[in-house]
């Protein structure tokens, strides 16, 4: 019971920032704007689909899937400023549970993280992309999402836990773009190398889009021969996520409780 | 052991090749601040953040409010209180706000952490300032303001570690203050400090610490009496050397050394009073310019009690995190 209360006053803390600080949430609105534009019609007149004419159909759950993946770069810069200024020796301080500060920051991020979706699926209805398999699936598929989300904050939590540095977890956040990029969220996997192929196929950010534009409708559904994951979408994102969860809670709890060793 | 809220037995910290506590044995008891003195890198902080739980000490024991860091750190996490070097509060939450959050992780309840948490920006002198962002806080009222969310519980323990390095004169007032009416609340404060004014004013009793190491303990007063004061003279002209000299030396005992119309003489036990030794000057026929009795400093303790002055090679290290 403690765990939620303090898991929830934490959580607090960061949404009490973004009332102080109400440019996050543009700039949170500013990136999926540029990069709505620059895939749906800069980089999207150019990539073809096979079964499909519309890019952006395919294009927005990779894009979702690219906004659930800022929780990691976001929850890492976060953590690691909390280090550096001392915030985490005054929690570790206090007689909380050793697992309510990541709870906090992943709850955080989950609940930015909603408004994030909100407003990238705006976009996606203002650029032509619809869900098309009612009311059921799209709630599964905003959930799948969100889930994601949650359990990429407690990566990042771990990694700001484990990098310290403000500096370098600034330095280091820009990377989780390419990490996002090198999967099927914004080109469909059947014509890269064979070695890249795979590698992409088995990013766990793959078996996402993939899980999302089979619940949302939209087009881009993997050929047979693809991985495993790419075939159970929906399936391997929950596997995903269970697995994430279960190696970064108890690895950032311990983490938390040893942070100043 | 048993009457001492605060127990460390050959307490070693080690980070690497360097060693931070060498072996520290402290028995301090209850209801009292004890002022722990020493210079850059002694091993003050390393010693606060291990009985404060934050650091795993790498020999011997610590007990504080009778629990063991090591064995049972949630429990001696509920009855400290911790306000370190930095502040440690959230730059982008009001002060209001980061009380309120501290409070509730305090386990006090959303309504008494609110009520206690006025109650001390009142009494603190901050209730004005209550709804700033605690970034734009000066120096003094952020050590404030972090004592404050130390407090928020009312801890058995507290530890302030160099309350008040940085601060301008008032603020450090301010700061001694607060401290006076905590021990008037029976809270026991842990205290450390570079300056040997601070602990004279607060603590009843004070480690000397160098080297991750205890080199004396006893009472400021003990303290000071082994280390002694200068008296300093300046003389209107040489030819009033010789007198004032006579009077220096009758009065302390001590050998006065000259610098030309500048007298300085060491008094240790008794250091006699500013009026009997204008009057005793004036009384020789001296014609005196200025005269002063200069308190001990840090310095002059370590003088005395290792033979050297504070290190001034010794790196002022600060890793962000840690010091
Ligand atoms: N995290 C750390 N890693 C390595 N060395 C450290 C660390 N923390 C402290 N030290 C070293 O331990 C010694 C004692 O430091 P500290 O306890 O901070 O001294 P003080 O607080 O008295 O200035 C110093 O030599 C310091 O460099
Ligand atoms: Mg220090």
């Amino acid at each position: 019971m403690n765990v939620i209360i303090d898991g929830w006053a934490l959580t607090q803390r960061n949404l009490l920032r973004l009332r102080h600080e109400p440019g996050t949430l543009l700039t949170i609105m500013l990136m999926p704007t540029v990069f709505v534009v620059l895939f749906g019609f800069v980089f999207g007149s150019a990539i073809g689909i096979p079964g499909s004419s519309n890019y952006r159909e395919y294009m927005m759950p990779g894009m979702f899937v690219l906004g659930a993946g800022t929780a990691l770069s976001s929850a890492m810069v976060d953590v690691a400023m909390d280090q550096a200024r001392g915030v985490m020796d005054r929690l570790r301080s206090l007689p909380t549970n050793r697992v309510s500060v990541p709870l906090g920051q992943s709850g955080a991020e989950g609940i930015i993280g909603a408004y994030g979706l909100v407003v990238l699926m705006v976009y996606g209805l203002i650029v032509g992309w619809r869900p098309h398999n009612g009311i059921g699936q799209t709630l599964a598929g905003i959930g799948l999402l969100l889930l994601f989300r949650y359990t990429l904050a407690w990566v990042g939590t771990y990694l700001g836990l484990a990098i310290r540095s403000a500096s370098t977890a600034a330095n280091l956040a820009p990377l989780t773009l390419p990490l996002t990029m090198v999967s099927n969220a914004f080109v469909p996997t059947d014509g890269m190398p064979f070695w890249l192929r795979t590698i992409c196929e088995w990013n766990p950010l793959s078996a996402l889009a993939t899980a999302t534009r089979s619940l949302f409708g939209n087009p881009g559904a993997p050929g047979p021969d693809a991985a495993w994951p790419l075939t159970h979408p929906v399936a391997a994102s929950l596997l995903w996520a269970g697995l994430l969860l279960a190696i970064f809670v108890p690895l950032s709890a311990r983490r938390f409780a040893r942070a100043g060793l | 052991m048993e009457e001492s809220i605060i127990y460390t037995k050959a307490l070693r910290k080690q980070y690497g090749d360097v060693v931070a506590l060498t072996g520290l044995d402290l028995a301090i008891p209850p209801n009292l601040v004890y002022g722990l003195l020493g210079p850059n890198g002694a091993g003050k902080s390393t010693t606060v953040r291990i009985l404060s739980t934050l650091t795993r000490p790498s020999g011997g024991q610590a007990v504080v409010g009778g629990f063991d860091v090591a064995r049972e750190p949630g429990e001696v996490r509920k009855v400290i209180g911790l306000a370190g070097q930095d502040a440690t509060l959230d730059d982008k939450l009001t002060a209001r706000e980061n009380l309120r959050i501290f409070g509730r992780l305090s386990r006090l309840g959303s309504r008494r952490a609110r009520r206690r948490a006025e109650e001390l920006l009142e009494r603190f002198g901050l209730a004005h300032a209550g709804n700033r962002l605690a970034g734009t806080y000066s120096g003094g009222m952020r050590r404030r303001l972090d004592l404050i969310a130390s407090l928020l519980r009312a801890p058995a323990v507290l530890f302030l570690d160099e309350p008040t390095t940085g601060l301008d004169v008032r603020s450090r007032m301010e700061i001694w203050d607060t401290v006076r009416e905590l021990v008037a609340d029976g809270t026991t404060v842990l205290l450390t400090s570079q300056y040997l004014e601070e602990v004279d004013q607060l603590a009843s009793a004070v480690g000397v610490i160098d080297h991750g190491q205890l080199i004396a303990e006893g009472s400021p007063a003990q303290l000071k009496s082994r280390i002694g004061s200068h008296i300093d003279v300046v003389v209107e002209s040489t030819d009033h050397l010789l007198n004032a000299m006579a009077v220096l030396e009758r009065l302390t005992g001590h050998r006065p050394e000259v610098d030309g119309s500048h007298i300085a003489v060491a008094a240790v036990d008794p250091v006699p009073s500013l009026p009997q030794i204008v009057r005793e000057l004036d009384a020789s026929g001296a014609v005196i310019r200025d005269v002063g009795i200069r308190e001990p400093s840090l310095d002059d303790v370590f003088l005395s009690l290792t033979g050297k002055t504070v290190d001034p090679a010794k790196p002022v290290e600060a890793p962000a995190a840690v010091a």
